[in-house]
Order: C-alpha cells, then structure tokens, then sequence
C-alpha cells in the first residue's frame, strides 16, 4: 500500500488545483476551508453525514454481478456499484447533502448550483427543499431547451432556473454564472458545486463526500465476489463518480483504475469531450488541469451524446492520476456507449444512464480479453430514465 | 524606472490623479482598436488597461462579457493583441500599458515567450485576474525579469498578510476592487474605500488605483478625493457598444474628458489653501 494524501493544504495535486480565482472570491474560500476543516473533523457532522445516506439517499447502495451479460461477453466478470439505485438516481445527491449541511452550518439560508443536463441540479433543489433553503440553478439556455423535463423537476422541488445566454451557453457558462452570483452574494449565499472540480477545497470536498461510494465497494466485494477487483472502472466529465470510487482504492496498487472519457463522434473528428486524453494543462474555473483549448488558450465547445460527459475539464485530480499513472484513462465513442446502453438494458433489465454506458462500454471491450475468473468493477453512476429522449431519437422513434 | 512608475510620479508630483479606461481588444472589431486607443489619450488617459478576451471571463458582468464574446468572434488573440500594442507604442511612447486578462491564454502561450514577447510589444503591466499571489509567484518574477509591471487585485475582504504577500511579488500599481461582484455591478461603498485605501497604500507601498462601479463624473470625482487612481471599464464599453462604429472613438473621447475634468478639479481643490 502507498501512502497517498494529496491534494497539499493549498489544493495542489502535484502541479494542477489550486486556487486559481480573483481577489473577490479568495476570503469565501477561505471561509469554506475553515468551515469544511472544522466540519470533517467533528464526529456530529459525519454522523449525520451517514444519518442522511442511509435514510434519505437510501445507501449502502448494492454491487451486483452482472453474470449474464459477463456469460455473453465471455471473459471478465463484471460488477455493478448500483449508484443508480439512489435517491434522485444518482450519486450526485450525495454530494449535494454533504454541501447544504455544510451551508447549514455556516448559517447560509440560500445555495446555488450550476447544472448541465439537469441532474446535479435536481440533486440540488432535492436536498434545498429537503433542509428549506432558497435554490438558485444555473443552466445554459441551450441546455434548458434540451432538458426540459430535469427543468420542470427543479421547478417542482422549489428551485428557481436561470437560464444562462453567454459564451456556448452550455455547462461551461452555467459555472461561470454561478460563480458571479456567488461572488455577488457570498454574505448569505453556499455555491454547492456539483463535481470534483472548481477552486480549492471543492475538489477535495466533493471527492470527500463521494468516497462513500468505494468505501462501500471495499466491504462490499470481498462479501459478494471473495476479494477485491482487478480494476476499477468509472466514466469522467468532471469526474465526481469516478474520484469517488477511485479513492479508497487508490493506495491498493494491486487494483487498476479505469477513467472513460467522452469520445464523442471518435477523437479524430474533434467534437468529444476527452480533456484527459486529448487536451492540454490550462486553468479554468478556478483549478489547473487538463483542457480543451485552442492554439490561443480558448476554451472550446465540447461534444457527446451524454450531457453529463460534455465539459471541457476535468477534474484536477484525474490530472494528477493520469500524470502519475496511478490511474488509465481511455475513451469510448457516443455509439460505442449506446451499444452497451441497449445491452445492459436488454440483457440485466437494467437501464443505465448514458454517463454510466461509457464506463460500461470500455467494461464490455476489456471483459473478452481477460479469464474468466478476473473482476471488473464498473461504477453505474445513474439511471438512464432522463436519457429516454436522447436514446429514442437516435433510434429513430418519437414519442 | 518603468513606464508606469514614471507616469504616476508625475502625477504626484503635480497633485493630479490617474485616470485608467479599460476597453477590451478587438471589441467591436480589431480595426478599431487603435483609434479606441488614441481616443482614450487624447481624452485624458494617463495609462490604459486593454483586456485580453477569453472565452471564460468568470470575474466579469454582463457588458465586459458581451466585449470579449464580439471580440473573440473577430479571431482576436493573445498574439493579436501583442500586436496591437506593437502598432501603439510605435505612434505613443509614453502612455502605459496594461494587459488584463485570464491565466489560459497565457499559459498557453507560455509564461516565457508571453513575457518576452509582450515587453517587446510594449506592454508595461500584466494583471492576470485568476492568479490570486499565491499561484502567482512564478509568473511574477518571470515578467518582472522582462521588465514589466506584475498588478494585483486587491478587495474589501483581503487581509493584511495578503496585502502584504502583493505588496512583495506585485509592483506599478494595485488595483482595488471596491465591491463584491463582477465587473460592472452597481452599487459602490465610497465609505468603505475611503476608509481602506489609506492603509492599503501603506501597507503595500505603491499607488492605488480603484475599480468595478465607477460609472460617471461623480463617483470618479469622490474615488479620486481618497485613491490615487480612477479605472473605468464597463462604462466605456457601454459607450462603445451604443455608438455607431465610425462615432465610437469621438464618443469615448468625450466621456474621457468629462472624467478627467472631474478628476482634475478633484487635484485643484487640493492644490487650494
């Protein structure tokens, strides 16, 4: 086992993280570092951390093997870490917990949070009508007109939408809002930062909060499968899901840790959202890690059939791990994830969201190059009801 | 001695503040960047901030975003606006000037060849709005070693140690930002600056210059009673942005002087017994 306690008491993950912010936002930072400090350590906290996963989100959350589409691919056997069994359908929700208690705490009565497809946002408003608070969800236009369900949702829970108009008017931009309302508002406001990137101590924070889902995994797979697995697999946008399965895994070296980015149309074509494979350090959004950039250091427009995938970071802790190589990072196409959508669907009666297809589809390409008796653990990270449109339409069907 | 410390020496030395407009390159269009330009000289600029844009502005309001966002759309880049300053400093070797922007293009540039290159140009000052002093240590030396001014932001919220971590790495002038928010917000706390800039000036030991809110003639004038400069952005490009093309440079030009006569009676009423 190697000792590993990364990020430094400044955020830094080796070269990338950091605090990459204006003098404006330097004092929230601050005050989000002592609160969340004094927080970890204090034993109430983290007991109602726990309170809250097992009555409200519904955790542990199971492992199941998937013995019948491991039969079919006729190689590694494969185990589900069903995060899609949570409350809300996903492991965003334990995250957003973990921040509005946090809020709570520090006495802020108002949480924001910026959201691509909608599902960090509905976690959001979930948790901020649960404990009363006031939400704010920012959500580029583009996005809003292709999400309207997950907008109608956020509605529902009491959380207000703000459609965002500037830049590519996607996910990127709906960070870059969020971050202005709460430079505007810090006094009253917590910006509940859906994924492991951000300034410091997000990164840091939001892996905390989602470890819960490899520590889990590590009691759970000698229980079910008689020992832990070869490798760890997990789809990357920001990175959430896959930090948080990682993490507790990231001492045992006997265990490989698999990253699946987002391909998109093939990496050739230039619409994927691969930051990790094919993009260059920079700084954005308040950390530095891997980029899609221009030859100028403009950030550009990302593409993949899942929306959860489409960001143009990542975050700076998958940059330290793929540099160091404790972790492989690889990337599988929209087609290549739908194709493992529709065989989950049709061969376990599971119906996985097209996040979690990625990670599946790298799982079903490695499985027949392997014995039988190696175990892969795939990290189905949310239901694939949101996606029903998407999945539709490529088909060919209306409803 | 640099540019920027020689223009504001002569301001102190003649009880006038410094009036710095922040317009962003290549916004509405890069052919107008230079007449921009001249039109903030000759309106009363003693150094100019030109904005490098980027596709992420995250500390900007809406009307410094919709600059960079036309800007970007015209091609312009970091190397562009490198050259733009080039063209300037062959017509204006006194006027300062100062880069401010976000890390990424730089960075990807290169902290070196940015450097080099920059104080080649003629740049005098870079402020790089998401290197807080701590990530920014590096980069400092690195364009300080060329010869160029590192500026660093400083708000309402930052402590003394940080004052004084600025006052180390940083050099030319600080900017204060003086309020919470974005660029372009409405509301500014006069009482809050004026209570902090004395000891801010102290504490860091160079001139301080204020920003974000300052709109017209008056806020201008009641900024300079306690600051030593006035920077003025989102105003000008609102100016920019409701001119027609060939009107805008005259235009901006005639906001400019309403300002520096604010300013200058500002100096004059002191000069009084």
């Amino acid at each position: 086992m190697q000792m590993y306690d990364l990020p430094d008491a400044r955020g830094h993950f080796g070269p990338y993280g950091g605090t990459f912010v204006a003098e404006t936002l330097i004092e929230a930072l601050d005050e989000l570092k002592r609160a969340y400090a004094a927080a970890k350590a204090d034993p109430a906290f983290r007991a109602e951390f726990e309170f809250e996963l097992k009555h409200y989100v519904g955790r542990p959350s199971p492992v199941y093997h998937a013995k019948r589409w491991s039969g079919l691919l006729g190689g590694a056997q494969i185990y589900l870490k069903r995060e899609d069994l949570n409350h809300t359908g996903a492991h965003k929700v334990n995250n957003c917990i973990g921040q509005a208690m946090l809020a709570r705490r520090m006495g802020k009565p108002r949480v924001i949070a910026e959201t691509g497809a909608g599902q960090h946002g509905v976690a959001a408003a979930t948790v901020a009508a649960r404990y009363g608070m006031e939400c704010v969800v920012y959500m580029g236009s583009e996005d809003v007109r292709r999400q309207a369900a997950n907008v109608y949702r956020m509605k529902l829970l009491g959380a207000s939408v703000v459609p965002v108009e500037s830049g590519s008017k996607t996910l990127k931009d709906a960070l870059n809002e969020a971050m202005r309302d709460w430079v505007t508002n810090v006094g009253n406001t917590f910006y509940i930062i859906g994924t492991v990137a951000g300034p410091h101590p997000y990164p840091m924070m939001v892996r905390d909060f989602q470890s819960v889902i490899g520590a889990e995994c590590r009691t759970q797979m000698p229980e079910l499968a008689g020992r832990q697995p070869d490798y760890v697999i997990a789809c990357v946008g920001g990175g959430s899901n896959a930090m948080g399965i990682f993490y507790d895994y990231i001492p045992d070296e006997s265990v490989k840790l698999v990253g699946v980015e987002a391909a998109g149309h093939g990496l050739a074509s230039g619409h994927h959202a691969a930051s990790l494979i094919a993009g260059r350090p920079g700084v954005l959004h308040g950390n530095r890690t891997y980029l899609l950039q221009d030859e100028n250091g403009q950030i550009v427009e990302t593409h993949s059939i899942s929306a959860g995938l489409d960001y143009p970071g990542v975050g700076p802790e998958h940059a330290w791990l793929k540099d160091s190589r404790r972790a492989d990072y690889v990337a599988v196409t929209d087609d290549e994830a739908l194709a493992a959508f529709h065989d989950l669907c049709r061969h376990e009666g599971i119906i996985p969201a097209l996040e979690s297809a990625h990670a599946l589809a790298y799982a079903a390409k490695l499985a027949p190059t392997l014995p039988k008796d190696r175990l892969l653990l795939v990290s189905l990270s949310g239901r694939g009801d949101k996606d029903m449109h998407t999945v539709a339409e490529k088909s060919g069907i209306q409803f | 001695m640099s540019r920027i410390k020689a223009t504001f020496d002569k301001l102190a030395a003649r009880g006038r503040k410094a009036l710095i407009p922040f317009i962003t390159a290549g916004d509405p269009d890069p052919g107008l960047a230079l007449p921009l330009m001249r039109a903030l000289v000759a309106g009363g600029a003693d150094v100019i901030e030109l904005g490098v844009p980027f596709s992420d502005p995250m500390a900007d309001g809406p009307t410094i975003q919709r600059a960079s966002e036309r800007a970007l759309k015209q091609g312009m880049s970091l190397r562009q606006v490198l050259s733009i300053v080039r063209e300037f400093r062959a017509g204006d070797a006194d006027t300062p000037v100062v880069l401010m922007g976000y890390a990424n293009p730089v960075e990807a540039m290169g902290a070196g060849v940015f450097a080099a290159e920059a104080k080649q140009a003629g740049v005098d000052g870079v402020l790089v709005v998401d290197y807080p002093p701590e990530e920014c240590v590096v980069f400092a030396a690195i364009i300080k070693a060329a010869g160029i001014d590192p500026i660093f932001l400083l708000a309402p919220t930052s402590t003394d140690e940080r004052c004084g971590q600025v006052a180390e790495i940083g050099s030319g002038y600080i900017y204060y930002v003086s309020l919470k928010g974005v660029t372009g917000a409405g509301h500014l706390d006069l009482d809050e600056v004026a209570r902090r800039i004395p000891a801010i000036r102290k504490k860091v030991g160079m001139p301080v210059g204020v920003g974000f809110g300052i709109r017209d003639a008056e806020s201008a004038r009641r900024i300079a009673a306690v600051a030593d400069a006035v920077v003025i952005g989102s105003r000008i490009i609102e100016e920019i942005e409701k001119s027609p093309r060939e009107q805008a440079a005259a235009n901006v030009m005639a906001f400019m002087r309403g300002i520096r006569s604010a300013l200058d009676e500002v100096a004059v009423s002191k000069e009084a017994p």
